[in-house]
């Protein structure tokens, strides 16, 4: 499909903000088409921008209304952003694919137990239907550098927790419903954890804090316990 | 050239105008809960409003100063007490090396700010100094700050006799009363019956203790959806009025997640976002809708109304240190 018939509609969130709606059903052309778009905004930002923040079928632009140089400034910067739009053209560059090591043994895969008995399966399947897919990142929101991955296998998708986890440990790789994604920080949440991650997904001293980036492609793959303990090691400290 | 908090109160904290441009990739943009207290305070000891301040809530901290400096308190009364002698809100001070400023429980509202002249010399983290209590990232200033903490000034001032204060009247918006918020319609705002929309503007919702800088929790009768669709997880922010399936309404505060899943039924406009912050458990609120155009002239007003006042204290603080 050519970018430049996208459709979409625009919706004042607040005096300073615009939520562009691209329509309701997720797909990752659309999404992808969401990044191109905020890639364009962030590298030639019209008067009084301040950022874009990618969903799965909305991008959002926060604005200054009053640096925006116009007395009607929403509809002002609306047409700024169609007009970054029209610029866009198809985009046939190869997403980067981040590969990140698991352990699933019982000790950091919490919920596995139960996500294979919802689902009928052991938990060696569990594990082969999760490292069996190439995720898309739609975005990273819910908490820094949290990314909502889709592309789950059907049959491992597992409803939330009833209640959520007061505390769910940094690199837990959870599945809600159809998405899977991790916890970059110590942080309450209500996924069901099947695992963990030794790599650091935050690198706070970076220009760009968030290892996966909205448009990226993740694998996962399986570690020892052993082999999780020596990367922790070598990540964290 | 510092000071130092002695008792913490009940949750003090480093805030500046918050964190833009890290939304993305899924920070808070965090910030002082009410930016007028805030830019109040600055103005009072002639910072420019960027300088990041304490943001002291509910019950204050007690905070000895290591050197001489001119403080301001702007925002909910907390019966301030230097050497055990009041002070008035927007009133330049001067302190001098161990004196003690005595908080109190906040009499109304829930916020007060501390600005020192010249502002905090603590490191900002990704383009800013606010504090997010809730992800605890960036180092020592970056949560809750705890007795027996030292946070460095930019530079020491030394006494000065200031006989002028901001008027009184600028915190009227702290009532402890019932108060009316102005909203815009959410983007989800159709999906309520008619009843519920009708009861939302028309019936008073109470701030709950389970409020907090990330957001407000409001009880009042329940919202109901006239459709049961799921929301596609999209962009929440400060002000941003949401509604779980129970129906209460959560008002998403200064540490708003960047995204949320539950319906919008409302987003309270700029200039009644202070007012809100100092709502405090169990006082009313009146929702009360308006257009992207008026609250827009509101937004022009109060940043017009501190500009002025800027001004004015600028020529005031130039006056006494020539």
């Amino acid at each position: 499909m050519n970018p430049t018939q996208k459709q979409f509609s625009f919706f004042p969130l607040s005096e300073s903000s615009i939520l562009i709606d691209f329509g309701e059903e997720i797909s990752i052309e659309k999404n992808m088409y969401i990044h191109q778009l905020t890639e364009v905004l962030n590298a030639e930002p019209f008067p009084g921008f301040t950022e874009a923040v990618p969903a799965y079928t909305t991008l959002t632009v926060y604005y200054d209304p009053l640096a925006v140089g116009s007395s009607n400034p929403f509809q002002h910067a609306c047409t700024r952003i169609e007009h970054a739009a029209s610029t866009l053209r198809p985009d046939n560059s190869e997403s980067k694919t981040v590969e990140l090591p698991v352990c699933y043994d019982q000790e950091f895969a919490l919920d596995i137990e139960g996500v294979a008995n919802q689902n009928g399966l052991s938990v060696k399947e569990v594990i082969e239907k999760h490292t069996g897919q190439l995720y898309h990142v739609y975005f990273i929101g819910f908490a820094p550098g949290f990314p909502f991955l889709g592309g789950l296998d059907p049959e491992i998708a597992t409803p939330r927790k009833q209640s959520p986890r007061r505390k769910t440990p940094a690199g837990s790789v959870g599945i809600a419903g159809k998405q899977t994604g991790v916890y970059p920080i110590d942080t309450p949440g209500g996924w069901q954890i099947i695992g963990r991650t030794p790599r650091q997904l935050l690198r706070l001293n970076d220009r760009n804090p968030s290892l996966l980036q909205p448009g990226d492609k993740v694998r996962f793959y399986p570690i020892s316990k052993q082999e999780y303990l020596r990367q922790e090691e070598a990540e964290w400290h | 050239m510092a000071l130092k908090i002695i008792e913490e109160g009940l949750q003090t904290s480093i805030q500046d105008m918050g964190r833009y441009g890290y939304r993305a990739a899924g920070f808070s943009v965090s910030g002082t809960m009410d930016a007028k207290a805030a830019a109040l305070a600055n103005i009072a000891v002639n910072n420019d409003l960027d300088q990041a301040v304490l943001e002291m809530s509910y019950v204050g901290p007690s905070i000895t100063f290591e050197s001489d400096t001119v403080i301001a308190l702007a925002g909910a009364d907390m019966a301030a007490k230097i050497n055990g002698k009041p002070i008035q809100l927007g009133k330049p001070v001067s302190v001098k090396k161990a004196d003690t400023l005595q908080l109190r429980t906040a009499r109304r509202g829930l916020h007060c700010y501390l600005a020192v002249k010249g502002g905090f010399d603590v490191p900002d983290f990704l383009g800013s100094k606010s504090a997010s209590l809730k992800d605890q990232l960036g180092g020592s200033f970056h949560g809750k700050l705890k007795a027996g903490d030292t946070l460095p000034i930019h530079f020491s001032t030394k006494t000065i006799d200031v006989s002028w204060r901001l008027s009184p009247e600028l915190f009227d918006y702290i009532s402890g009363k019932q108060t009316t918020i102005r909203f815009l319609e959410g983007r989800q705002y159709h999906w309520f019956s008619g009843q519920s929309l009708s009861d939302f503007t028309s019936t008073d919702y109470t701030s709950t203790p389970q409020s907090n800088r990330m957001g407000y929790r409001l009880q009042g009768i329940p919202l109901k959806r006239q459709n049961q669709e799921d929301l596609v997880t999209e962009a929440a922010g400060f002000g941003t009025i949401q509604v779980p399936p129970d129906g209460q309404p959560i008002v998403l505060m200064a540490e708003s997640q960047p995204t949320g899943g539950y319906p919008k039924i409302g987003q309270v406009i700029q200039s009644d976002l202070s007012a809100l912050s100092q709502i405090r458990p169990g006082q009313p609120i009146v929702f009360q809708k308006t257009t992207l155009e008026d609250a827009l002239l509101e937004m022009n007003n109060t940043i017009s109304e501190l500009t002025i006042l800027q001004r004015i204290a600028g020529k005031k603080w130039r006056e006494l240190e020539t």
